[in-house]
């Protein structure tokens, strides 16, 4: 439950007020909404380093590609796939 | 051990090895501070590929393995409160309190939850407005801004079902504790990148100047390790004691400032007791007083009796470095990841779990 994963925001789900965003990030195709409250200055297309649902910081897509596909063959995304995850709403 | 064409870069990794063995004339050990990187060094292979002289231990940096049997305990009542719901990463469930774990409560019953995220818990609680939710927070600096951030985002909404179970612990007073420990090993630390993704590099200066102790901020890929204790034995083959980074990809000097403002408006720092190693002073978060509404342990008025730990499990003595986990006699034999005895053994991110999976001496046990 340590590590950050990096995904890529494909949109803006949610926009209370300036700092209060979220969007969809996809990880390698797997979808989550993801709190975009710690990174006020992406936007769509960028790549964030993702934290039990929180983007912790953009990253580089070259470096999230690699990281990413490191994470993957060694298992560790499965925490994506939290069973009792509740279904979002939107 | 793996082939080297296995490794994201593997011409890097061999380059890494070799000037390893060149600048290695010492003895030396380092301690990573973060399970994650434990997990990395033993899964592939890397501890086999070091020069014999250095010696890595395995720090404190698993929030499953450090959260204390009295918190489960906290935990474990909370969940089996009636219209009660208890949420929290997966990892945490199997850990043994002092009667049972999670998971044993839920089979008898409580309503226990699994979630990737503290965020999930405030939309279960908006769903639910006749239950009580509560988050188990545990976690580094790495976990504290979204645990903060859940408690901001319900007090936004008026939500007054929700609240946190607050148990985290914070990396530079557990590397103090440990170096100030007079049985202390420790030649040279990795810092644990993703931590310092939130908290940038300044806490860390005055731990390196104090204890003259070189720190380096890495990663947790294969080539980040290696790199990591390249740069850590370069500084103390010189007798140097510096703050570097090597996670500069991730890692901010600064560290990531909404981030830090968001832990800051929610927790304040207090005491906190680390299975295996005791109360630290001033190391850990819990929920301030502007948001007490939203700390589990005040509105629920918890009082349980203080637990103590399983003194079969010597699990601080590895956190600290001392030993290493196929040092305990229970390690295999009554400890194992179905039966675990002590916390290490839950989690993968804990060393004596990562020993048991992957580490080929054990598995030629
Ligand atoms: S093997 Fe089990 S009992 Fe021994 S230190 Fe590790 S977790 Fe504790």
């Amino acid at each position: 439950m340590c590590l950050a994963i990096p995904g890529k925001i494909i949109a803006i789900t949610e926009q209370l007020d300036e700092t209060f965003r979220k969007g969809k990030v996809s990880f390698g195709g797997i979808l989550k909404e993801v709190s975009l409250y710690m990174v006020p200055e992406a936007i769509v297309g960028d790549y964030v380093l993702v934290h039990v649902g929180v983007a912790i910081n953009i990253v580089d897509e070259e470096e999230a590609k690699l990281t990413f596909s490191y994470l993957k063959s060694m298992g560790e995304v499965e925490e994506l796939n939290t069973p009792d995850s509740i279904k979002n709403n939107s | 051990m793996k082939f080297l064409s296995e490794y994201r870069d593997p011409e890097l990794v061999k380059e890494y090895i070799q000037e390893l063995h060149r600048i290695t004339t010492k003895n030396w050990t380092l301690m990573e501070i973060c399970g994650g990187q434990t997990h990395s060094l033993v899964k592939n292979g890397i501890l086999d590929m070091l020069p014999e002289k250095i010696t890595m231990v395995h720090g404190p940096g698993c929030p499953v393995c450090v959260t204390s049997v009295s918190v489960i305990d906290e935990a474990v009542w909370l969940a089996e409160q009636p219209n009660h719901i208890l949420c929290s990463f997966g990892d945490m469930l199997r850990v043994p309190g002092s009667k049972k774990s999670l998971l044993e409560a839920k089979a008898a019953g409580a309503d226990v939850r699994i979630l990737y995220s503290p965020l999930e818990a405030v939309e279960l609680a908006k769903q639910n407005p006749n239950k009580e939710v509560i988050f188990f927070a545990v976690g580094f600096e790495t976990t504290a801004p979204a645990n903060a951030l859940s408690v901001v985002h319900a007090a936004q909404q008026n939500l007054l079902n929700y609240s946190i179970l607050a148990s985290h612990v914070l990396v530079p007073p557990a590397m103090e504790a440990i170096l100030s420990d007079e049985a202390n090993v420790i030649d040279a630390f990795l810092a644990a990148g993703h931590v310092c993704t939130i908290m940038g590099l300044e806490e860390y200066y005055p731990v390196a100047e104090k204890y003259k102790i070189p720190i380096v901020v890495t990663g947790f890929e294969p080539v980040d390790l290696l790199q990591g204790i390249l740069m850590a034995v370069n500084q103390l083959e010189k007798e140097e004691y510096k703050v570097e980074n090597q996670y500069s990809r991730a890692v901010l000097r600064e560290g990531n400032k909404m981030a830090k403002d968001t832990i800051q408006k929610v927790f304040s720092i207090s005491d906190r007791v680390w299975r295996g190693i005791g109360s630290i002073p001033q190391s850990g978060f819990e929920v301030n007083e502007r948001y007490k509404l939203y700390n589990a342990r005040l509105k629920f008025h918890i009082d349980i009796p203080f637990a103590e730990e399983n003194k079969e499990c010597i699990s601080g003595d590895i956190m600290k470095g001392l030993k290493k986990p196929k040092q305990c006699p229970n390690f295999g034999s009554k400890c194992k990841p179905e039966h675990p005895l002590g916390a290490p053994m839950v989690s993968s991110e804990g060393a004596c779990a990562a020993y048991y999976h992957y580490s080929s001496d054990t598995i030629a046990q």
